[in-house]
């Protein structure tokens, strides 16, 4: 393990950002803490990454624990927050040497892994323009750079993609893999559901300071009842009549979306649910549009979760 | 602390003062922007207004020079301020605070390269101060000795700016910088007689830090001052160092503390 948190509290005023977390995370993964803003993701990195002390609680950061051993702590993290954290002034080397230099590397290292990250990053063209001069992916992508200075053992990646178009995002992405490939423990926060299903091999959610689920984005999935039936509707007034036959057939409660005509629930046998389901339809006289069997998504799973985390009497466990 | 520890520290200082001053060399119309500003304060105090005010001892502009260099130390609380906020609100102070740097460094460089500011600022001044007739009539001793003062001052406010540049929201709040700033710099003996002032608000201006620093560097370069009719103000000398003292040990902890506490 990497990364050990066990029953981290951290209060702000009256709010609890923390109650109670735990979470492992094993070393050469990339583990995905996925909630919805202000769920304590950001606080949990902030942390691990010595920038926060807890009000209770313990954590582990590779092997050292984050509040009495901080110093060598930092000595093996790489922290990219969620703003993109370079001198906008200064050259896209001049930063990483900068960066480099504070973080204890010798002159001539700084300038070595300046060179190095900066070819690896495919910013060895831009390297001696401002960083103010870079596109938002560029800028991203130095960022990073600057994370991965002392090559750490675990890696913090605040929401890594906010407020990127999908061409620096995929570029990011392909960054965070690369990272991953070679060894490093990525600890990434994501209000992104596919970021965490493309890139995390473990995800944990957490709502209101703790974790409501953890494990892979698959068998979060699984968690869910399996595989999802999707009817689009014709006629909008029909939604109603449509979502009674999906019910009767289906045997549980669907979810009605209005602005896409779509009803969906979540079925175990695919093809007797997609059979009952027509058969129903045509019974209540309601014209289909399209519809099909698939697997749920992320963002099925993250509503339900977090939508069951509101009420605690019918918690996940 | 270990010897390795202290030389990093000072190693870690000497980099943050490169970034500084390499920031500046980066943006030269920056750097002539905010040299432009003293030269604009000398002529406007002592050609728009010096003919409208009457100095002790006869000539305003040689009066002035004083006063314009304090003030010019004061307002320059502004810019580390906004340099401070700036890195905070950008996420790069946090960058620093991750990495394995002693807490002091990014404190001890900002104030280097500060103090490299307001020296170049003041230098500008002194050839522009003596370009419309300002002297120092008891020797470069004495006035480097009165140099010294006035950095020592800006050094002291480094150190507050530091401070509530860490305390803000974002470097917009300079705002509320110069709501505090500005008539802290004006309540001073810089440029008027704080007898001609209220009573208490007399008071305040002759107990100002700045009023201390402007009445001993006037005495220093051997201008004539307010008639001094108070104990601060017959001991400008003791209060101009002690002052930047005092103003040091209260902020410089708190800048260090609020840097460790950030969250």
């Amino acid at each position: 393990m990497n990364v050990v948190i066990e029953g981290l509290r951290k209060r702000f005023g009256e709010t609890a950002a923390l109650d109670g977390l735990d979470l492992e995370v094993r070393a050469g993964t990339v583990h995905g803490l996925l909630g919805p803003n202000g769920a304590g993701k950001s606080t949990t990195v902030r942390i691990l990454a010595t920038l926060a002390r807890p009000d209770g609680g313990r954590a582990e950061v590779a092997g050292h624990d984050v509040v009495r051993e901080a110093a060598l702590v930092r000595t093996r993290i790489g922290l990219v927050g969620q703003h993109t954290a370079v001198d906008e002034v200064l050259t896209g080397r001049r930063n990483l040497v900068m960066f480099g230099r504070l973080a204890h590397l010798s002159r001539r290292a700084a300038r070595r892994r300046a060179d190095e990250l900066l070819d690896s990053f495919g910013l060895a063209e831009a390297a001696d323009r401002p960083a103010g001069t870079y596109s938002g992916g560029m800028r991203r992508r130095l960022d990073l750079a600057a994370g991965m200075l002392l090559a750490p053992e675990v890696l913090f990646l605040d929401e890594p993609t906010t407020g990127l178009d999908p061409r620096a995002r995929a570029e990011v992405w392909r960054t965070v893999r690369d990272l991953a490939g070679s060894g490093t423990t990525v600890l990434l926060t994501t209000q992104y559901l596919e970021e965490a299903d493309r890139l995390a091999d473990a995800v944990s959610v957490i709502d209101h300071g703790r974790v409501i689920a953890s494990g892979t984005p698959d068998d979060l999935k699984a968690e869910l009842g399996g595989d999802r039936l999707d009817v689009v509707i014709a006629d909008p007034g029909d939604l109603a009549a449509a979502s009674a036959a999906v019910e009767r057939a289906a045997g549980a409660r669907p979810d009605a979306d209005e602005d896409a005509l779509r009803v969906s629930v979540p079925v175990t046998d695919r093809v007797a649910a997609l059979s009952e389901t027509l058969r129903a339809l045509e019974d209540a006289r309601v014209a289909v549009a399209d519809i099909g069997v698939r697997r749920p998504t992320l963002d099925e799973v993250f509503l339900r979760l977090t939508d069951r985390s509101e009420k605690p009497e019918e918690a996940l466990r | 602390m270990t010897a390795a520890t202290l030389r990093w520290t000072v190693l870690d200082a000497w980099t943050m003062t490169v970034r500084e001053l390499e920031r500046r060399m980066r943006r030269p119309g920056a750097l002539v922007a905010a040299l432009a500003f003293p030269v604009m304060l000398v002529l406007m105090m002592g050609y728009l207004f010096g003919g409208q005010m009457d100095a002790p001892g006869g000539d305003y502009r040689e009066f002035i020079m004083p006063g314009m260099f304090a003030l010019t130390m004061a307002f320059g609380l502004e810019n580390t301020f906004t340099a401070i906020a700036a890195d905070a609100s950008r996420g790069i102070t946090d960058r620093f605070r991750a990495l394995p740097l002693s807490a002091s460094a990014p404190v001890a460089g900002r104030c280097a390269a500060d103090l490299v500011d307001a020296a170049l600022a003041l230098a500008v001044m002194i050839v522009c101060g003596l370009a419309v007739g300002w002297r120092w009539h008891e020797g470069a001793g004495r006035a480097l000795a009165g140099f010294g003062l006035l950095l020592l001052l800006r050094a002291a406010l480094v150190w507050a700016g530091v401070w509530l540049g860490l305390l803000a929201k974002g470097p917009e709040s300079v705002m509320v910088i110069q709501v505090l700033v500005w008539p802290v710099g004006f309540l001073s003996s810089a440029m008027v007689d704080p007898a001609t002032m209220p009573d208490w608000l007399g008071a305040i201006a002759e107990w100002n830090p700045l009023s201390a620093t402007v009445t001993a560097c006037r005495d220093l370069f051997g201008q004539p001052g307010w008639e001094a009719h108070s104990w601060p103000g017959e001991h400008a000398l003791l209060l101009a160092l002690a002052w930047p003292l005092v103003i040091t040990a209260v902020t410089l902890p708190l800048a260090v503390r609020r840097y460790r506490r950030l969250s």
